[in-house]
């Protein structure tokens, strides 16, 4: 049956109802769809806190990481051949930002006279330990503390995913004090990175040969993956030294492990000043 | 009450034209789609880490090179570069990371849909840039042209950008003459860290390569805008057109021992062997390495600096 012809006004009132309406399908639809990928509209390293409001069933760094960067890894060569796999000549500080203030250290660095102090371990701090060839074994020692050691002066980093800066009292010690962060890729897509800023450090070298950094000095670093052509994986450590006392600006240097399969060829050996 | 205003039909099509201009207006309106960042601009290198050394003429170290890339590097003799028609052959792709330059980096949207089609990286005088397709073409057939830049397709990918380079022409991995086939292939990735872009490459060559050569080199994002495109003008330089093209014979390459001596460094390193990028090599020259003599002139100067001998 055919509906009776409305009066002037209710067509009129019609049409600004389905107007509105069309309005309103377009706001809901399109807060829907940008749902997720609204929030990579000013993307943002995810903190672990963020984590935690997430997800109630696991909270934990560990449970949440977006990347796996467990196991075995063997330093990969091929960049700064020179300064890392053999001892430079003493006073080279090529590439490195150095400060005035450093040059006295440099020219003056005297390795059996660190070694006689107890500080053969200054090239294997957290501002060179990534550098150093050696294989690194990286675990979790709990849920929220990443453990990296390294076999290279037998070194041993704690990460801590803990907000905040660390508030430890202790003595500064080679490989300082690691607060770890996952920035994750946003969804839908997967993938991250791990951030960490290690601080509270003890005074050590950025190089073997003694060029050097301060305990006021701070290391921040990304830790990414990537995979290999043939199926292995690759670490990328980016790593960005600040000093305010021995470097004129941030120094940085990205070195890359490949992945092993087991830790046959772990073999820890203690710090030397002199190789 | 949608229904009982504009009747089943009315109502129906427009919650189906709703539907889709939303879905239109949320993809236009991304700035920043989901594990991507801003690529393009003008990328300063941080010159802290050391690619190719000091370009002293037979400098092989960090790279795993077979006995024939070993070979043919030896009979390399860098005047090559000075005849006239090779004086703008330039660089492959692999000098993207191993040159001195910075990046500039553009974006090429479709003009119709705005999706991106691809990214430049701007030429310099002696490479001749990039074009990393985002479009999802297929790379060409096996038979297609090679060029020095070769063809690359990309994508994102864990935060990254991904990139696979084929159809390099045969030319060099480094300005000491190790040569790279064109059967190599590059994978990339391009990662970024605050002002901080860090370019990986592996670099494989089933001719010239026992194992990739992986570089990953740093860059700072840069206010000023970077162009390094000079025109490559031939100039004289010393061959003549018709003479021989400059090599060494076998065994004859008067440079081969420059760098070991300059450094203290060990031959095999220098030469490109695979087991001097892994740290159970240190452990091997540990008892016989002698550390070179203190550094008394131009001890910090960064970039390609070549510390020569004297007369």
């Amino acid at each position: 049956m055919r509906r009776p012809a409305a009066p002037k006004r209710e067509g009129r009132r019609r049409v600004l109802v389905a107007i509105a309406a069309l309005v309103l399908t377009l706001a809901a639809v399109t807060r829907a769809l940008s749902g997720p990928r609204g929030e990579a509209d000013t993307p943002r390293p995810t903190s672990l806190s963020a984590q935690r409001q997430g997800s109630a069933s696991s909270t934990s760094a560990r449970d949440t990481a977006p990347i796996d960067l467990t196991g075995y890894w063997v330093s990969y060569v091929t960049e700064n051949w020179r300064y890392r796999m053999v001892t430079p000549a003493k006073g080279e500080y090529r590439r490195i930002p150095a400060s005035p203030a450093a040059l006295p250290i440099i020219a003056a660095w005297d390795p059996a006279a660190d070694e006689r102090a107890g500080e053969q371990c200054k090239s294997y701090g957290a501002g060179a330990i990534m550098s150093v060839p050696g294989r690194l074994h990286i675990t979790w020692q709990d849920a929220n503390t990443l453990r990296i050691d390294t076999d290279a002066g037998t070194q041993t980093r704690l990460v801590r995913f803990t907000d905040g800066a660390p508030a430890s009292t202790a003595p500064p010690t080679w490989q300082g004090e690691s607060v770890g962060r996952w920035e994750r890729v946003p969804a839908p897509d997967t993938g991250g990175s791990l951030s960490v800023v290690t601080s509270r450090l003890r005074a050590g070298y950025l190089r073997k040969n003694g060029v050097p950094y301060s305990d006021r000095a701070t290391v921040s670093e990304h830790f990414d993956v990537a995979p290999l052509p043939d199926g292995g994986q690759l670490l990328l450590v980016n790593t960005t030294v600040e000093d305010p006392v021995y470097l004129n600006g941030p120094y940085i240097v990205s070195p890359h492990f490949k992945k092993e399969s087991d830790g046959s060829r772990w073999d820890p050996t203690p710090c030397s000043s002199t190789w | 009450m949608l229904i009982d205003l504009v009747g089943p039909r009315a109502a129906l099509g427009l919650v189906i034209v709703g539907l889709a201009g939303a879905v239109v207006f949320a993809q236009a309106g991304q700035s920043v789609l989901p594990g991507r960042f801003e690529i393009a601009g003008s990328w300063n290198p941080l010159g802290t880490e050391d690619v190719q050394n000091d370009s002293v003429p037979v400098d092989y170290l960090g790279l795993a090179m077979t006995d024939e890339a070993r070979a043919r590097a030896l009979s390399y003799d860098e005047s090559q570069k000075s005849m006239i028609e090779r004086q703008c052959q330039g660089w492959g792709a692999a000098y993207a990371v191993l040159g001195p330059f910075g990046l500039r980096i553009s974006t090429q949207p479709d003009a119709t849909t705005n999706r991106i089609v691809s990214y430049t990286i701007d030429a310099w005088e002696d490479w001749n840039g990039m074009t990393i397709w985002m479009d999802g073409r297929p790379h060409p057939s096996e038979h297609a042209l090679h060029t020095q830049a070769g063809f690359t397709t990309g994508r994102w990918e864990g935060g990254a950008l991904a990139a696979h380079t084929t159809h390099v022409k045969a030319g060099f991995i480094r300005k000491t003459g190790v040569p790279l086939s064109d059967q190599a292939t590059i994978d990339w990735r391009f990662f970024r860290h605050g002002d901080v872009l860090t370019v990986l490459m592996v670099a494989r060559d089933p001719i010239y390569l026992v194992e990739p050569e992986i570089i990953s080199k740093g860059f700072r994002l840069s206010q000023a805008a970077l162009d390094y495109r000079d025109p490559c003008v031939p100039s004289f330089e010393g061959p003549e057109p018709g003479d021989p093209v400059p090599h060494y014979a076998p065994g004859q390459n008067p440079f081969v021992n420059e760098f070991v001596e300059l450094y203290h460094l060990p031959r095999e390193a220098v030469l490109g062997y695979r087991e001097t990028l892994y740290p159970e090599y240190r452990k091997t020259i540990k008892d016989t390495y002698v550390p070179p003599p203190p550094c008394t002139a131009d001890c910090g100067v960064a970039g390609n600096f070549v510390r020569r001998r004297g007369p």
